[in-house]
């Protein structure tokens, strides 16, 4: 396996902690694995994104620029890397905020409303993981239960609460994508 | 029992376990992650943790730790270093052991703080004033850093002088799986040179101050017969891909893994091409270098930087064969496509 | 009375059977022999780190028999910071001048002070750098005569003397901040007895600790050592009033 997954989003949209849960799990199955994020400025209320790579070989290069898997949870992300995923790769797309659509058609694409289907399980900044769980519920790079697993051993004693509704979410994606 | 940790937070979990016992820094974009975790943990320790006034401060705090024979280290980032130079010097001539991580940003000035290779001159030439070199340790990843972190406090143990780890905000901000050795207590080994009160003994003197010329030179000779014996002991390199490798790339730190990622492709697609990537920046692996010239057709040196190791890499090739370079400034990172696009330039 | 008369005739342990390079007439060697006076007092030699400046005294550690290391220009504090940190049950002491600390030392002495470390600094302040031959120091007094204010000190282009007690008396971390001076024997004694305190205030904890001594410069003033002595009378002490200027409560409780 190697996978090159960027997600990108607002700053506070959570993409840095999907792509920490995916390296979490990637790491826990075995994998190598790398996580980096944009920082600085751009930090403080624009756009955050982090590169994630999961590989069954060491890893030289944590920075690429042609993902095989992206996920972009705002606009601006949309119109950054929509052009730069890898033939044959996926796009998910969170098409409340993001009303563009792809014209490509060497890559897979999945749009899902996830804003909404977080507020429906009564939060909206779990949007980030509902994607993570399309994005694995359309290609299964790593296993549903695996990340799971990965909540219930590295989220910290204080944030215990957030355990069982980021499942739902994760399950809440991979429903979605599995019924469209 | 690995953990995902973030480089930053890496550094100083590995000082802690290497037995670090004070840490003095001032915050400074890259690496203030590291300055963070420190006054989380030190103090729980029972460690010392003091946020300086100022790098200036830090490193002199750093100094003063030091004279008692106390494992020490500081953490900053290009502009903070160039402030501690004045220490730094003062220190090498001292013969007093201690830390300091270099977290690279872009430069000249106060320039920005993306990944850079900029301060290679400064790192490995001196920097300071007066005749000096200190050793310089690059890692590429996470746990290599937590390896050299560690070592390092041996090694400044072992020669009395400091010991520099140079990377940039990548490594420090990049989060990799990583292994760290079991915790050590802090050590005070019988230190006979340290300032601990003159209990029973002549009294101790840390100085970097000789009068006389004569005098200041044998405290020269004998700094300068501590680095030949570094020089000796020390030089570390990995490579990659190297077998019949044609033409050469060398690059280290951040850029080494970026060209490695480039090689592996190169190599593909059938192109005989190989990374060789130098890990203590001082002392500089010339004599490898040297035997790598000798059967190699060419090499294409890769700096965050206008290009500084390249003046080493031909140093060590004696310009016997063609050397081109490929570089960045000002914090832009090359990608892997755009130095396997080199390489094929090169190869053509 | 009878182990004072032994004092003055006997050389203090803490002190080195070396001669100082210091010149004739200068306080420097008066406040030396105070400091190694007070280790042998408080039995501290051995436990005791002294941190020598750039200046004049940058060759304090040959003079005391204690452990000391040599500061870059202004770095002291810093440095026995670091020491402090670590040896907690060690002494230090650093030894400025005016130069050093109310100059190119400003940030590193007043942010000690502020962070309350427990450290003593003594403070030498006559008003001019002496090792480099006598230019213009922060607390050069207005219209004195230096090699880099020839035609005296002109407030309006060159600035106003810094006051360092009174600066330092406003940070809350300081525990004991006096102004002494040694021209004549009763002040001698009474500068003895501040660097007593103010090296018991650092063994009990109680923060930053720094006496001033407001000295001389026979050499670099153009003066005869008793003629300098007379202007650190009538001026120095004008415009530098000695006095206390901080002392915690729980300094007086030390006495």
């Amino acid at each position: 396996m190697h996978e090159e997954v960027i997600i990108s989003g607002f700053g506070g949209q959570g993409a840095l902690f999907a792509g920490q849960l995916l390296t979490y799990t990637g790491m826990d199955e075995g994998w190598h694995v790398t996580w980096i994020p944009s920082y600085g400025p751009e930090m403080r209320g624009g756009t955050a994104h982090c590169i994630v790579i999961l590989s069954d070989d060491t890893i030289g290069s944590p920075i690429i620029r042609q993902p095989s898997v992206c996920v972009v949870m705002n606009p601006p992300s949309m119109e950054k890397y929509e052009p730069l995923v890898k033939p044959g790769g996926l796009l998910v797309a969170n098409s409340t905020l993001v009303r563009a659509r792809s014209s490509r058609d060497d890559i897979e694409t999945v749009y899902i409303p996830a804003n909404e289907l977080a507020a429906e399980l009564g939060n909206v900044k779990m949007a980030n993981v509902v994607l993570l769980g399309a994005m694995l519920g359309t290609r299964e790079i790593l296993p549903i239960e695996s990340v799971k697993r990965t909540l219930d051993e590295h989220i910290p004693e204080r944030r215990k609460q957030i355990i069982e509704p980021n499942k739902r979410a994760l399950e809440r994606g991979v429903q979605y994508v599995r019924e469209v | 029992m690995k953990v995902l940790m973030k480089g930053n937070e890496a550094i100083g979990e590995a000082a802690i376990r290497a037995g670090c016992d004070a840490y003095f820094g001032y915050p400074i974009t890259p690496q203030t992650e590291v300055l963070e975790y420190m006054s989380r943990r030190m103090p729980k320790l029972g460690r010392a943790f003091v946020q300086a006034e100022s790098e200036l401060g830090a490193i002199n705090m750093v100094y003063g730790a030091a004279c008692t024979g106390t494992r020490v280290m500081t953490t900053t980032s290009s502009p903070g270093y160039s402030l501690m130079q004045e220490a730094v010097s003062y220190i090498a001539l001292s013969f007093v052991p201690c830390v300091i991580v270099n977290i690279m940003r872009g430069g000249p000035g106060l320039g920005n703080i993306q990944p850079a290779q900029g301060d290679y001159f400064q790192m490995t030439k001196g920097g300071g004033h007066g005749d000096y070199h200190l050793l310089v340790l690059a890692p590429a990843t996470v746990q290599e850093m937590v390896d050299l972190i560690v070592e390092a406090f041996d090694l400044a143990d072992k020669y009395r002088q400091p010991v520099t780890v140079i990377a940039d905000g990548l490594i420090g901000q990049i989060m990799e799986p990583v292994a760290f050795p079991e915790l050590k207590a802090p050590q005070r080994p019988e230190r006979p040179w340290a300032l601990t009160g003159a209990k029973g003994r002549e009294k101790n003197i840390i100085t970097s101050l000789y009068l006389g010329a004569e005098r200041l030179e044998q405290e020269n000779i004998r700094l300068q017969a501590t680095i030949r014996q570094i020089e000796e002991n020390e030089v570390r390199y990995t490579e990659y891909m190297m077998e019949g490798a044609e033409l050469v790339v060398v690059a280290y730190g951040t850029a080494g893994r970026i060209v490695q990622t480039a090689v592996k492709q190169a190599r593909e697609e059938g192109i005989a091409v190989g990374l060789f990537r130098p890990i203590s920046m001082f002392p500089f692996p010339y004599a490898r270098l040297k035997e790598i010239a000798s059967t190699a057709q060419q090499i294409l040196v890769v700096e965050l930087s206008a290009g500084q190791m390249i003046e080493d890499v031909r140093l060590a090739s004696c310009d016997q064969l063609p050397i081109s370079f490929f570089g960045k400034m000002g914090g832009v990172v090359p990608l892997p496509d755009d130095v396997l696009a080199e390489i094929k330039k090169l190869v053509k | 009375m009878t182990q004072e008369a032994e004092l003055v005739f006997s050389r203090p342990e803490s002190l080195s059977d070396v001669v100082t390079h210091y010149c004739p007439g200068c306080i420097h060697g008066i406040v030396h022999r105070l400091i190694a006076e007070v280790m042998d007092e408080l039995g501290i030699r051995e436990r005791t780190i002294g941190i020598a400046p750039v200046g004049c005294s940058v060759l304090a550690y040959n003079y005391f028999e204690c452990d000391f290391a040599e500061a870059a220009h202004g770095r002291a504090p810093a440095m026995a910071t670091g020491m402090k940190r670590v040896e907690p049950d060690l002494t230090i002491f650093t030894y400025q001048g005016d130069g050093d600390l109310a100059s190119i030392g400003t940030n590193e002495v007043i942010h000690a002070a502020a962070r309350g470390e427990n450290i003593t600094t003594i403070f030498i302040n006559n008003a001019v750098y002496g090792m480099t031959g006598g230019q213009m120091a922060p607390t050069t007094l207005p219209g004195m005569v230096t090699t880099s204010s020839p035609y005296g000190r002109d407030v309006k282009t060159q600035g106003y003397p810094v006051r360092v007690c009174e600066l330092l008396s406003q940070l809350d971390g300081a525990a004991y901040i006096v102004r002494r001076t040694a021209y004549k024997p009763a002040e001698v004694r009474k500068l003895r007895r501040a660097i007593k305190t103010a090296f018991q205030v650092q063994m009990a904890g109680l923060g930053f600790s720094l006496v001033e001594v407001v000295s001389n410069c026979p050499t670099n003033w153009g003066m005869t050592p008793k003629e300098s002595l007379k202007f650190v009378e009538e001026r120095m002490v004008d415009y530098y009033p000695l006095g206390d200027f901080r002392v915690k409560d729980e300094v007086k409780d030390l006495r």
